[in-house]
């Protein structure tokens, strides 16, 4: 490269390569064009071209959720950056470190609407941790410095840096980035001591305590602390969507999922607690429902890395501000001298009683595949380490009641912001960051519709990722809120969706119609192994009982110790 | 009755599109801002931010919160709380007759304010201080005829204590910070 001025788009690839970067989703295009030359002349990591920009930022938070680093994503301008909106807003409903560099128009030409100019900064504002404009391409050693520090500090989020195309063609000095200059950001860490002391005590009075467990923990690497927690003072737990695998299901003291489709058991627990330990998670409507009817005689102790979550959705009676794992551990700390602890037999008794009362069942009928059914069969088959991503509806709902996640970063969902479309690219992401796992996509038909042109970009890059599409024709959720709400009036929720293992053929990957129960698992097993020996995507279209439905299920605005509880025997 | 205002002093980096930020950050939030000004500080990297909050303690703990996730925001402290000084500025055009001038004059007087202008149908009045006080001077002008009012935003220094205090462990583990206690500003209110 000698001769070669060394400009901003060079710089770009150094601090790129500085952060460890080694893989990037992306799209090329017009204005960020001088740093896919630069990438092309440096080839030190890996770049995926997807279908669609959408897809790269859903498979950058798939790669991020799956293996904790930052996932990066580079589009052009204009067009190309705005279809980064609805993944940007994805990952910081769901606090996934995000970074993504847009191309954008020449300084000389910004605020005139030149052709695929929008304003980025502006557009996602609200929608990421933080965002830059470069000015110049002196700058680009610390903005990048600063982004990646952001996107993986205190609570996790999307970074955007917006990179004019005459910033990135403009030559500068190589150098690395001097120290990032004085700001206020400073992300807490340790739970301050006195109020992790105040925490405790409420605890140690506790009689029906419960712990409600969220993404926070995975976030924090926090599952181990959270475990021995439970167990040295024999406390339930509950985990939200994004917390499932922070404590193993089926373990004695797990109680499943809360909120909207949680079970009955984990509701009636919180509705009944004394003490309610929050932690690492934001109290989102579909966990509390309504909030007057949240916990109503609970001491709330509520442990987040965010300070403005403390009292946002409910009052909390003692917050503890620090990283979820650390203030865990100060707490089992102090929780250990403890001679007297408190003695949750009685209520471990009661919540046996519920689990006897409101058991997580499912109608079946003869001859039609129950969709809770494939998803524990498929859970049989694949080890506690291995993926699963969702799209968003009905099947998501399902997998988290269902499928029994032991693991942290085993399940990957949109929960926040619930975009359908999210499963694919997701699942590519994830399998591109943990190559030597079972990634397996559970999806519905019209949630696998949204971003089905990815399946060109996993048979290019052989991602040996096996998508299950439970498939009722019908957009299923809303089908569901039609049939229960609205008189059965189904407006626009019948699905046509194409043939899914045929779309997959002529992508150039694998498919299969499954059709009776029988046939599930073989082509499961089928499924897996053609995977991993041809390093193709499969598609199973999964023909699935169509009237199936979520449950048990807090009415919206309801209370949710008055849910709607689990149906058995036959399908009606 | 329990709708308040609050003045928040906000330091910020002083980069392109951070008042954006603060702004926006009010209107989705759906804070309600009365008043809002911007200027620069004793640094050339900083600009201080003041902005008055309409609404409950929840609301301004809240939006003080929230104003802390930015990034680009260095401090935030309520200064409601704190023994301060108060000023913003108004320029209050009012219709005025000849005749009626002396006793405009002597309003102007009691207000401590200036007079700007004088033509022979309308005056310019300023008058600085806290918002009652410019209030009560517009109040007091209204049956003259008020043709057109321009305020800035509300300013605040806290009397005795500097909005730097706690600063000084920015980026290390954990610091104690007065102005962002971990209780929470919201549980100090709770116990109250």
């Amino acid at each position: 490269m000698t001769g070669t001025p060394y400009t901003g788009a060079d710089a770009v690839v150094d601090a790129l390569r500085a952060q460890g970067v080694e893989l990037i989703f992306g799209m090329v295009g017009g204005q960020i064009m001088p740093v896919y030359d630069a990438l092309y002349r440096h080839r030190c990591f890996g770049h995926v071209l997807v279908g669609h920009e959408q897809g790269a930022a859903h498979m950058a938070e798939g790669y991020a959720r799956a293996t904790g680093k930052p996932g990066v994503v580079m589009t052009t301008s204009g067009p190309g950056a705005t279809n980064l909106v609805t993944g940007l807003a994805d990952a910081f409903m769901d606090s996934t470190p995000l970074v993504a560099i847009t191309g954008q128009v020449g300084t000389s030409l910004l605020g005139n609407d030149a052709f695929q100019e929008a304003d980025m900064r502006g557009i996602t504002m609200p929608i990421t941790k933080h965002n830059y404009q470069v000015q110049s391409a002196d700058e680009l050693p610390e903005v990048f410095a600063e982004a990646f520090y952001v996107a993986l500090s205190g609570r996790p989020g999307p970074v955007l840096i917006d990179l004019p195309r005459d910033v990135a063609v403009s030559e500068c000095e190589r150098r690395q980035a001097t120290p990032l200059p004085p700001t206020g950001y400073k992300p807490p860490f340790k739970g301050h001591p006195l109020q992790v002391e105040r925490a405790l005590q409420v605890i140690q009075k506790a009689k029906r305590p419960c712990i409600l467990a969220g993404g926070g923990i995975i976030h924090a690497s926090g599952h181990k602390h959270l475990l021995e927690f439970a167990e040295l003072l024999n406390i339930p737990v509950t985990t939200t969507l994004m917390g499932l695998g922070a404590f193993p299901a089926g373990h004695r003291l797990d109680l499943g999922m809360p909120g909207m489709h949680g079970t009955g058991y984990a509701n009636l627990s919180i509705y009944n607690s004394d003490v309610l330990i929050v932690t690492g998670c934001r109290l989102d409507d579909r966990v509390t429902g309504n909030v007057q009817r949240f916990a109503p005689s609970a001491k709330i102790v509520h442990i987040d890395i965010d300070a403005s979550e403390m009292g946002k959705n409910m009052h909390c009676d003692v917050g503890v501000v620090g990283d979820a794992g650390q203030v865990l551990m100060q707490m089992l700390a102090g929780a250990r001298q403890w001679e007297e602890k408190p003695d949750t037999a009685a209520w471990l008794k009661q919540i046996d009683g519920w689990k006897a009362k409101y058991p997580m069942v499912y109608p079946q009928s003869e001859g039609i595949i129950a969709p809770q059914w494939a998803i524990q069969e498929t859970a049989k088959l694949l080890s506690s380490d291995d993926i699963v991503v969702t799209g968003v509806g009905q099947h998501q709902m399902m997998v988290a009641q269902y499928y029994p996640f032991t693991k942290p970063r085993t399940l990957i969902s949109s929960g926040g912001l619930g975009t359908m479309g999210f499963g694919l690219p997701a699942a590519i992401g994830a399998q591109m960051g943990a190559q030597d796992k079972h990634v397996v996509c559970f999806d519905g038909d019209g949630s696998f519709l949204m971003n089905i042109q990815e399946l060109a970009t996993a048979v290019r890059y052989r991602v040996p990722l096996v998508a299950i599409v439970l498939n009722n024709a019908w957009l299923g959720m809303v089908a569901q809120w039609q049939r229960m709400f609205f008189d059965k009036r189904m407006s626009q929720s019948e699905t046509a969706v194409p043939p899914y293992d045929k779309v997959a053929e002529a992508f150039g990957a694998m498919g299969r119609r499954v059709e009776k129960p029988s046939e599930f698992v073989p082509a499961l097993e089928w499924a897996l192994a053609a995977a991993k020996d041809n390093k193709l995507p499969v598609v199973l279209d999964v023909m699935i009982e169509r009237e199936a439905e979520v449950l048990p299920m807090v009415p919206p605005g309801g209370a949710n110790a008055e849910f709607i509880p689990c149906k058995s025997g036959e399908c009606k | 009755m329990s709708e308040q205002y609050y003045p928040i002093s906000v330091l910020v980096r002083n980069e392109p599109g951070v008042l954006a930020r603060v702004a926006g950050l009010f209107a989705r939030r759906g804070f309600n801002i009365t008043s809002l000004a911007v200027g620069e500080t004793e640094d050339p990297q900083v600009s201080r931010i003041t902005v008055v909050v309409g609404g409950d303690h929840h609301t301004v703990d809240q939006a003080a919160k929230q104003l802390r996730r930015l990034v680009s925001v260095i401090k935030v402290r309520d200064q409601s709380q704190q023994p301060r000084v108060e000023r913003g500025l108004a320029l209050i055009k009012v219709k005025a007759t000849p005749e009626q001038r002396t006793q405009i004059l002597q309003l102007v007087d009691v207000f401590r304010a200036n007079v700007d202008h004088v033509d022979n149908r309308c005056m310019i009045i300023e008058v600085a201080g806290n918002r009652n006080k410019v209030e009560a001077m517009i109040d007091n002008l209204k049956p003259y005829g008020i043709m057109e009012v321009a305020r800035t935003g509300q300013i605040v220094l806290a009397r005795d204590r500097s909005i730097k205090e706690g600063m000084e462990g920015a980026g290390s583990a954990y610091v104690p910070d007065p102005d962002e206690d971990p209780q929470g500003t919201y549980n100090l209110y709770q116990n109250n």
